[in-house]
Parts: structure tokens; sequence; C-alpha cells
């Protein structure tokens, strides 16, 4: 009898899901179903998102000149800082985990929902008080010291909120602790019958390798700003050099959270990525169980190299060179993955819907990060570019030619489960488009100038330079019209579009084996799995006579 | 976790090896073995996280996973601790190299 | 964790699962201490490593007796921890809480002595502030031995706060029946949580209180 994973034939929408099957404020705000959780965070990261956006709009417009007219230097400190604590700390971590991990995990492994549904809402209350923190020290002028807080500047002289803004991140990241922790336990203890842990989807795997990020490394952030806070309300000393003390000790503690934190951002969408490829490509993920190791070996490897960072500071040199051979050991696991999917291209069944096209936006813009990492990772070639806009260039084109594109792919490829309605596919196509051109135009022009010298942070710059950071801002505008046209459409679709059914792309996965939208229980009856993930053909038509099963399966 | 009841004489005589530990330490703190001091009252202190652990945290009769948990967070704070002051330590082997230290 | 005893949360699917979970969980939480408790003793140890002569010099102002005390309050208390989760194992209510009791009150007598001690920091002057004032040529690292000490133990000691305040709860539960041999999870639990807070205080005991006694020119504390 074949183990083949059933597509699933139209079905009407049901009458009572998780949407409508309670009304009122009280039952969202009080929800501890999951589904609604992920959809209360959409809310909270797509503020932060815009808020983080807006600061970038004043950088752009001020570094369309040469000279630094628009606003002040001291306001030029503070519109990147509160760029990058809101787009790192209030977007980037939470968004795929909270909002598409949120929704997905229980669904994916056949649960009715997390281990801790009310430390759920609760986590999301906690990230919002944090973000309350942070839009109080935004509204009081917002902090100059840079995403970074280095110190002595952050903790002894700086004149802006630092305490309010670190508390909010402080407060933040503990959300974060708790869903990593809550995903932890839900996937080693809440997998359904059956569903064996080379089994699972590997946006599984990306989300627990995440989780494992998420907990063991924000707490060195957080005792790390506790000791910024307490530095400037007390003067302890221990990043003062007039005490002994020293501020590269600071940079060690930051970095060995935030390091790892963008392992934190791009995992995730490395594990959306995985869906997407698969499903449209009609095929089984090249290599899955190196994909899933290559997961766990990201989260770490990813603890090890956070001195890359700090090259040019008086770090030792025999400390530099290891944490050097280190990154480019992590970006093996990443080599891998971008290797597998291709892999996964060929000879399959591809087709191009917008959930593919960012996914293919994905692979190609991530590569070119991570190459740009690579060459950061250099020792020589880093004292030339550390500072410079070649570093900016190179997390953005992962940061957002990556983790947000995965998240609009994933928002796109699972809207149908969650609001029950299709988006407009030619809007969303060219919605992707203009995303595609406007990022690379925004940022493609970065990498010249770092290369060419010009300093990151900075409002004012030779006027060569002007060319480039002209192309720069034109693209960023594109890319906001870009980002605005998906808020507009799938908000138009939750009423006026097509009713979606339960599995339209169609594809494999536990969570396209139920309606669309869900109900609140998300299964009828608990599944009982007994066939492999991707299984979009059979096993006995792609194996070969003598070729063994995937890991730990049966023959 | 640990279905079977561990009696409370097991509990008890951990809790007299948990003082007698502490009050070797304490003396032993007052003897001079020159570097050995750290490395003393340090293992003295691992010897007693270990009791607790093992047997008031009943890691012992704990599953695996747990075992993998409590490690794998020590050694986390073990790369912290390592590689950082290992940066410290070997800041000064540049000496005499122009213009480092 | 469920309302009633004997009731199950709607999304488990078993009372094994539901243990397992809450177990792994707590677990999974205390790594999280590990590694926020981890980010001072890394700076301690950085400046330790850098001044070993202030750190010592600094740590003789501690009473070392009073820590001892505190060391060996809180391995009691760890005692009672487990002795209150056999009571609940073997059902006996009035000895759970008898010990729940005990380890409150433990609780509150570390925190006793620890404002003892702090009140003598702030009587001679040793805490990191405008008033700090330290004399001899360590002065300056000397302060930052005082400033680790009272973030680290001021953590430790919210931490205890923290602990306390859990232990309250679970006595009023205790009192109101919750706890049988059929489930006291949220003893055990708790008793992971509190037997933690007690090894952080085992390694911060010798670290602080410990170092450079044996260095000549000092008696028996």
């Amino acid at each position: 009898m074949s183990a083949v994973a059933p597509i699933l034939p139209t079905v009407p929408p049901p009458r009572e899901h998780y949407l409508n099957a309670n009304y009122g404020i009280r039952s969202w705000l009080l929800t501890t179903d999951h589904k609604r959780i992920a959809l209360l965070y959409l809310v909270s990261v797509t503020l932060f998102f815009f808020l983080g956006g807006a600061f970038a709009v004043m950088i752009r417009l001020e570094l369309l000149t040469p000279q630094g007219d628009l606003v002040q230097a001291e306001t030029y400190n503070k519109l990147f800082s509160m760029h990058g604590i809101i787009m790192v700390f209030f977007f980037l971590v939470p968004v795929i985990p909270t909002v598409l991990g949120n929704f997905l995990v229980p669904l994916m492994i056949g649960a009715r929902d997390l281990a801790f549904p009310r430390l759920n809402l609760a986590s999301w209350y906690i990230f919002n008080l944090g973000g309350v923190c942070l839009l109080w020290s935004v509204l009081h002028g917002g902090v100059d010291t840079g995403w970074t807080f280095y110190t002595p500047y952050s903790s002894i002289y700086s004149n802006t909120y630092v305490i309010a803004a670190a508390l909010g991140i402080f407060i933040a990241g503990f959300s974060s602790i708790l869903t990593g922790l809550n995903f932890i336990v839900t996937i080693h203890f809440m997998r359904a019958p059956g569903l064996t842990w080379f089994r699972l989807p590997l946006f599984i795997w990306s989300n627990y390798a995440n989780s494992l990020i998420m907990v063991l490394g924000t707490p060195v952030i957080a005792v790390t700003l506790l000791l910024v806070a307490l530095e400037r309300l007390f003067h302890i000393g221990v990043f003062d050099p007039d005490y002994g003390g020293d501020p590269v000790l600071f940079q060690h503690l930051f970095w060995f959270y935030s390091h790892p934190a963008v392992y934190i951002m791009v995992l995730p969408a490395m594990g959306v990525t995985s869906e997407l490829i698969a499903t449209f490509s009609r095929k089984l993920i090249f290599g899955y169980t190196f994909v899933a190791f290559a997961s766990v070996a990201i989260a770490v490897l990813g603890f090890l190299v956070w001195g890359h960072h700090m090259f040019v500071t008086s770090q030792s040199m025999y400390s530099s060179m290891i944490f050097s051979f280190l990154s480019y050991a992590v970006a093996i696991p990443s080599a891998i993955k971008v290797f597998n999917w291709t892999a996964t291209l060929y000879k399959g069944s591809v087709s191009y819907q917008t959930p593919m096209l960012y996914a293919l936006g994905f692979i190609g813009l991530f590569t070119i990060g991570g190459m740009t990492g690579l060459f950061l990772a250099a020792l020589g070639v880093d004292i030339h570019v550390t500072d410079t806009y070649f570093v900016i260039a190179h997390f953005h084109y992962i940061m957002v030619g990556g983790t947000v594109m995965a998240y609009l792919g994933g928002i796109h490829y699972w809207w149908p489960k969650m609001s029950g309605r299709m988006y407009p596919e030619g809007w969303a196509k060219l919605g992707a488009l203009i995303i595609f051109v406007g990022f690379n135009l925004t940022f493609f022009p970065q990498f010249i100038l770092g290369y060419l010298g010009m300093p990151r942070r900075y409002y004012a710059y030779p006027e060569e330079f002007q060319v480039l950071n002209v192309m720069s801002s034109a693209g960023a505008s594109i890319l906001g019209v870009g980002y605005i046209l998906p808020m507009i459409y799938l908000i138009w679709s939750m009423r006026y579009g097509p009713v979606a059914e339960a599995n339209p792309w169609p594809s494999t996965g536990l969570e396209w084996r139920t309606p669309s939208p869900p109900p609140t229980h998300n299964f009828a009856e608990t599944p009982v799995v007994t066939w492999d993930a991707y299984e979009f053909v059979p096993p006995e038509k792609t194996r070969t006579a003598g070729q063994s099963p995937p890991h730990g399966q049966p023959a | 976790m640990a279905e079977h009841i561990i009696p409370p004489k097991t509990y008890v005589l951990v809790f007299a090896a948990l003082l007698a530990l502490t009050y070797t330490t304490y003396v032993v703190a007052f003897i001079d073995l020159g570097p050995w001091n750290v490395v003393a009252a340090l293992a003295i202190a691992v010897g007693k996280a270990l009791l607790v652990a093992l047997f008031f945290m009943h890691l012992r009769h704990s599953p695996k996973l747990t075992w993998v948990v409590a490690g794998g967070g020590l050694f986390w704070l073990g790369i912290l601790l390592a590689l950082t002051v290992s940066d410290y330590l070997t800041r000064g082997w540049l000496a005499g190299v122009a213009g480092k230290s | 964790m469920p309302e009633a005893p004997s009731v199950l949360a709607h999304h488990f699917d078993d009372v094994e699962q539901q243990r397992g979970a809450g177990t792994l969980g707590m677990w999974v939480f205390l790594v999280t201490e590990v590694m926020f408790f981890g980010g001072l003793f890394l700076s301690y140890t950085i400046y330790r490593v850098i001044y070993p002569d202030a750190f010592a010099d600094a740590s003789r102002h501690l009473d070392i007796t009073l820590g001892a005390v505190n060391t060996a309050v809180l391995i009691c208390s760890s005692l009672t921890v487990v002795l209150a989760v056999y009571s609940a194992q073997v059902g006996n209510r009035t000895l759970l809480l008898w010990f729940l009791l005990a380890t409150i009150l433990l609780g509150l007598v570390f925190l006793g002595i620890k404002f003892t001690e702090y009140a003598h920091k702030f009587a001679e002057h040793h805490v990191p502030g405008s008033d700090f004032v330290y004399p001899g040529p360590y002065a300056q690292p000397a302060k930052l031995f005082f400033s680790l000490y009272f973030a680290m133990t001021g953590l430790h000691a919210l931490h205890m706060v923290i602990g306390i305040g859990v232990f309250a709860v679970l006595f009023v539960q205790a009192w109101w029946n919750r706890f049988s041999p059929a489930y006291y999870t949220p003893l055990e639990l708790s008793g992971l949580y509190w037997h933690f807070v007690d090894i952080v205080w085992i390694f911060l005991f010798p670290l602080l209180y410990l170092i450079g006694l044996h260095l000549p020119g000092i008696g028996h504390g």
C-alpha cells in the first residue's frame, strides 16, 4: 500500500475555525490559541517594521546630498541607532519565529497547541512591554549610541535615554527566550505519533535550531545591557578605563549574543525557503538530512565566531586568527543549504508563483550576502572595509534580501492557510519584482561605496560618492513601494480574495491536511504519520534498486 | 523524572557531604597552596554542585535529554569564558612586535 | 499548569507528556539562567585575571563567617526542599507544609544575613558610587571587585526573593490540598529552580569570599 502523502480534494470552507470561533477583543487579548497569538505578533512586528523603516527613510533622505543638511549630526546618530535597534530587536529577531513559527509549529507536527500556551501569550505581552519602553525612548529623542551600544560612550558619555532603550531590549529579549523555550519543548514532546525527527519538515528543524540560539544567547545580552545600566547609574566601572575596566569586555559580551542573533534572524528564513523550494519544485529537498544537520551546525558554530566583529579593537591577534578561521567554518553549513536547494531545483517540476519568486530571490541574495561575509572574515580585507558601507551592504543583503524576502514568501505561501483566502497573484508578483529591483538598487551600490572607503554612520561624505548614494536612496523609495503593496492587497484579500482550499498549492506537510483556516484545535483527529517529509512522489518511484531509505526509516 | 522515590536518608547523607565540603573549602582557603588554592576551591565547588544536581535535582534518574540540556548549558558557559579569557591571556604575546602590545 | 491537580491540560495527550514537558521546560529555563549569570562570572573572571592582588585585597573585607553561614543556610534549604517534595510523594501533607515553611524561613535568614553584610559595606564606604573610599594602592580595581560583588550577589538575592515568593505560593496551594502522590509537579519544578539558585551561591562563595586568605599577613578570619 502506498505511503505517499495524499492530496486532499477541495473541501468547502469550514463553518467554524480559529478566526470566527469567538468574537470580541477579550477573545483575542486573552487567547491561548497559538494561531491567534501569531496574528497578534503579526500586528506588533509590522508596526515596528514600519517604524524602523521610517528611520531608514530619513537616513536615505539625508544621504542624498554629500553635506549634512537635512538633520544635525547628533540627530543622524539617533536615526541610525533607532533604525538598527528597532529592525534588529523588534522586527528581525522575532518576525519569523513568532508569526510563522507560532502559527505553524503545532500544525506541522500534528499538535493541538504549543507546550505552554499561556506562556506564549505572556511572551506577546512581554514583547509589547519591551516595545513600549523602546517607544518611550524614541519619544524622548532616542539613543545615539548605535544599535551596538559600545562603551564607554553608551555607559558614560551619551546624554540620551540609553537605559530606557536597554530596558526595552532586555524585556523583548525575555520574550524571545520564552518563545524559544516553548518551541524546544513542543518539538521534543508533542510530535504526532510516527513523526520521527527525520520525518519533520525542515521548517521545524530550522526553528528548533534557532530556538537553541535564542535560549543560549539572549541571556548574555540581557546581563550585558544590565551592566551598562548599572554603569550609567552607579559608575561601577566595569567598562570604564578610568577604573581599570575594559570597554572591549563589553564588546565580547555584546557580540557573544549579537553574532548568534544574526543566525536567529536567518535560520528561520532558511527554514521557510526549504518549504518553498520543495513545494514549488514538487520534489524532496536534496540532501534532507544534511540540511537538517546544517541548521544545528549553524546554531552551534554561530556561537564561536563573535570576535570577527572585533578585529580592529585591541583583541589579541591570536584570538582574531581563531575567530577568522571559525568564521570560514560557519559558512560551510550555509553553503551546503544553498547547494542543496539548487540541487532540488534540478529536474524538479518548477513553478513560479509568488512564494517561489521570493524563495529564489532569497537564495541569490543570501549567497551574495554570505560570500561578502567571507570577505569580511578575512583579516586583511576586514581592516580596510570594516566600519564602511561594505559591512552595511553585507548584512542588509542577508537581513533584507534574505530574511525579509523569505518572510514575505512565507506569508504569501501560508496566507491561504492563515486567512482562508488567496492573495491576488498578479499584484503579488509585481510586488516581488518591485522589491527585488528596489532592494538591489538600494544595497548593491553600498558595496561599492564601502570598498571605495565611505564610512558607515556618517551623515556627510565626499562629493565623489554622491551618485552611488543617490542610486541607493532611489532604490530605497522603490523598495518602500514594494513593501506597501503586499500590505494593501493582503488586507484586501481578507475580504475580497477567493476562498482558499485546504491545500491550494498543493503541498505535503500536516498543516495542509486541515481546513483553511484551521479549527481552533487544529486537527479533528491527531494524525498518525507514516510518510517522510516532502513525499510529492511515492518513494518507490524515486528510489532505485539498492538505494537505502531516508535516515532512520525502514526500507 | 524520578518516578521512584528517593529515601530521605540519601538526601540527608548528601546534605552532610555538602556541609563537610563547605567546611573543607573554608579551611583550605587559609592554607597557602599558591596557585592551587583556586583549583582546590573550584574543585570543591564543582563537587558540591554535582551533588546538588545529581541528587537534589534528580539528574541521576533523569532521562538522557535532561543530561544533554544541563551539560549543554555548562558547555556554552565554557565557550563564553574560554574564548573571551583567551583573548585577554594572549594579548601580550605580541609585545615587542612594533606597534602591538 | 492545569487548574486542578488531576486535570490534564487540553493540548497534552497524557499526564506523562505534560510532566515531561514541564520538566524539560524548567531545565531549559535554568540553562538560560546559567548564561545570564555567566556574563557576570565572565566579567569577574577577566578582572580577577587582570587584577589578582587587588581582588585578593578587596575580598578580605568581606565577612567570611557570614558568607560561610549563608552557604550552610542555603544547603539546609535545599534539603528542606527535597524533603518537601518527598513529603508530597508519600502524601504527608503536614510534613510537606513544615518543610515548605522551613524553606521559606531559611531563605529569609539568608536574605537577612545578606542585608547585614550589605549594611556593613555601606558603613565602610565600599559601595561603588560617589561615596566609595578604599585606602591603599588597589582603590580602582577594588571598586571593580565590589561592583561585581554587589552585582552578582544582588542578582542572586533577587532570584532568592523570587524563589521565596514561589514557595510561599506553593505553601498556600499545599494548604489547600493541591498536591498529592499523583500530582506534585509544581513542587518538583520549583525545587529545581531553588537548587539552581543554591548552586550559583556554591560558586559565588569561594569566588568572592575565599580569594587570597592564604596570602601572608592574614590570620584566621
